[in-house]
């Protein structure tokens, strides 16, 4: 579960603060979809997950619940990032709570264990092996010297699988088109093998197929029991998939909701500011979004 | 690793070795090397090797070694194959160091380390506050840049130094900008080497890290690393080798540069791996680099640190035409 209470960070010298007082929840076992203009706060939450920046105010907290937790987890436990953290605390414990302080090597490790992130953006410096990176996925897991274990050789070939990039881990990364290389980072994410999963944009350069493999991939690990936070532009497809979507606006939650809730012609129209129909897929049965042409104000 | 890779970095290894102890005003045969090891043959012909030839092919091994382990840290941690001591001014710092001791006419060998450290650190420093005032002390970009800025800045010190100096000891502050492993000794290799191989070791422990940090800041910190605490434990482990490189031979540039790229083209794509392999053909890039430097126009020598940037930079271009060609 992903618990985001009352978060509001502010970057130094903007205008306005990324996010103001953000609350919602992403539950295990369920396709949390975070949906948004561009610049409405959306990245800057995993931002945050990740640690890069901290809040001004409020919470996330990262509970092991749900999935069942780390084994041995306690329910009710909290490792904290901010004032009031307990000293003493366990990395195994049920729940981690990120707040305005860092958090400390042993817990971001714990952290990790749990929490698998595909950034937005990813850049490496120098070309690996497919299965190499992938294989990259498992450090919060080993230390030092320490090579793989078969847990390790069982997670990469069962990330590879399920992200459909084993025909291709002998390959280097710098030979990937777009989508391969999406599918690589979310390979490397599984083979972390927390309970909760957060993609930023992960079917940004995919094809209609590949696609709809990720989603149904997405929507597998789900009903799998894992927590999954999917940050999207793909709004009709998040509309048949997620099972709970937030819509911000400048940093605010506008709406929050199933998809019923949220894809709402007046809603959208007034978040996006664009002339807008929502109508319903006659194939599916899902709310469906139909920008309309030349009325724009933009 | 590939072991294919491994052996031939023992043999090119090897190859500098001999090269070393057999090239020089008075050139020995390999046999008369091995004798002269054994403790046999001609006592001059000892006295050669274990005086004076044996102590340079030790510093160089271990200078070529740091400065190729310190360039790969660093590019692993900046994130960019331009990245290396000399290029981000951390060797320019410490010559720095090293040459304003010499003009103060203080010339203590144990004194003359200590100053390099003190300006490759000062270096560190520089960098880090020209990265903060231009708002990205953990952008890797913007390291770069300020390196080069405080490498630029080094130069220029060094140059007002010389300008400024007593006659006598322009010579010496001289040999800290032009890299020479001619005055070797023991003790030397002893205090470089030292400082190499604990750093070395250091570094190696972190390789997991490094290769992590690679692959960006947001991805290594969904790795559960702490990404700038990280680089500035690698940076500053990184930039101490570098030092006590320029401390025990002056400024070499291009090694640590070209090895750790060259390295990557040959398939070593871990971090640590990729260190090890970098520092055995470090090492022996420096000790072949030397005995070309003897052997061109002996008995005089020419400065290493010209020979491997004669080395380097064809190598350099190569590189990026190939980059280009992708």
């Amino acid at each position: 579960m992903i618990e985001v209470d009352g978060l509001s960070v502010r970057y130094p010298r903007a205008a306005r603060p990324a996010l103001d007082g953000v609350s919602f929840t992403a539950r295990a076992g369920a396709l949390t979809a975070v949906v948004g203009p561009n610049g409405s706060g959306k990245s800057t939450i995993v931002r945050t997950l990740l640690g890069r920046v901290r809040p001004s105010a409020g919470t996330i907290r990262v509970g092991g619940v749900g999935a069942g937790g780390e084994p041995g987890g306690e329910p009710g436990r909290e490792l904290r990032g901010g004032p009031g953290s307990e000293p003493g605390g366990q990395a195994g414990a049920s729940s981690i709570v990120l707040g305005d302080a860092p958090l400390d090597p042993v817990r971001r490790r714990a952290l990790a264990r749990r929490l698998a992130v595909v950034p937005q953006r990813e850049e490496p410096a120098f070309a690996l092996p497919v299965r190499d990176f992938i294989a990259l996925g498992r450090h919060p897991h080993g230390r030092g010297f320490g090579g793989e274990t078969a847990a390790d050789r069982e997670a990469i070939a069962s990330a590879a699988e399920r992200a459909a990039v084993t025909p291709f881990l002998a390959r280097s990364t710098a030979e990937l088109s777009g989508g391969e290389w999406q599918r690589v980072r979310v390979a490397r994410a599984l083979a972390q093998g927390g309970e909760v999963l957060v993609l930023d944009e992960p079917t940004t350069f995919l094809d209609v197929a590949h696609e709809m493999a990720a989603f149904e991939l997405f929507d597998a690990l789900a009903r799998e029991g894992r927590t999954v936070l999917l940050v999207s532009h793909q709004l009709n497809l998040v509309a048949r998939f997620a099972d709970h979507i937030v819509l911000l606006q400048q940093g605010r939650v506008a709406a929050d909701g199933s998809a019923d809730e949220v894809m709402r012609g007046e809603v959208l129209e007034s978040v996006y500011d664009w002339p807008l129909v929502v109508s319903r897929d006659p194939a599916v049965g899902a709310p469906v979004l139909v920008p309309l042409r030349g009325r724009g104000k933009r | 690793m590939n072991s294919r890779v491994a052996l031939l970095t023992a043999l090119l290894v090897a190859v500098a070795i001999v090269s070393g102890l057999a090239v020089g005003a008075v050139p020995l045969s390999p046999g008369t090397v091995i004798d002269g090891l054994r403790g046999q043959g001609d006592p001059v012909v000892r006295a050669i090797l274990w005086d004076l030839r044996l102590p340079r092919v030790a510093l160089g091994l271990a200078v070529g070694a740091g400065l190729a382990v310190s360039g790969g840290a660093m590019q692993a941690t900046l994130r960019n194959p331009l990245a290396e001591p000399y290029l981000l001014g951390v060797s320019g710092g410490a010559a720095v160091g090293a040459v304003l001791a010499t003009v103060a006419g203080v010339l203590a060998p144990t004194v003359m380390p200590l100053a390099a450290f003190l300006g490759a650190m000062g270096a560190v420093a520089l960098v880090l506050a020209v990265a903060r005032a231009a708002g990205g002390a953990s952008d890797p970009r913007i390291l770069v840049m300020a390196g080069v800025i405080v490498g630029a800045f080094c130069t220029a010190a060094i140059m007002v130094a010389l300008a400024t100096a007593p006659e006598g000891t322009v010579r010496g502050a001289l040999w800290w900008m032009m890299g020479s492993l001619a005055d070797a000794t023991w003790s030397d290799v002893r205090w470089v080497g030292g400082y190499v191989a604990l750093g070395g070791a250091l570094l190696l422990w972190w390789g997991r890290d490094l290769d992590v940090l690679a692959l960006g800041e947001e991805p290594a910190a969904a790795l559960g690393l702490d990404v700038d605490r990280v680089t500035w434990r690698v940076f500053l482990v990184a930039a101490l080798i570098a030092a006590a490189t320029v401390s025990g031979a002056g400024l070499i540039g291009f090694v640590g540069l070209v090895v750790p790229s060259l390295v990557r083209t040959l398939g070593v794509t871990r971090v640590r791996q990729a260190l090890a392999v970098s520092a055995g053909v470090g090492g022996a890039l420096v000790v072949l680099g030397d005995a070309v430097a003897r052997r061109i126009v002996t008995p005089a020598e020419l400065p290493l640190g010209a020979v491997t940037a004669l080395l380097g930079v064809p190598f350099f271009v190569w590189r990026l035409r190939a980059a280009a060609a992708r």
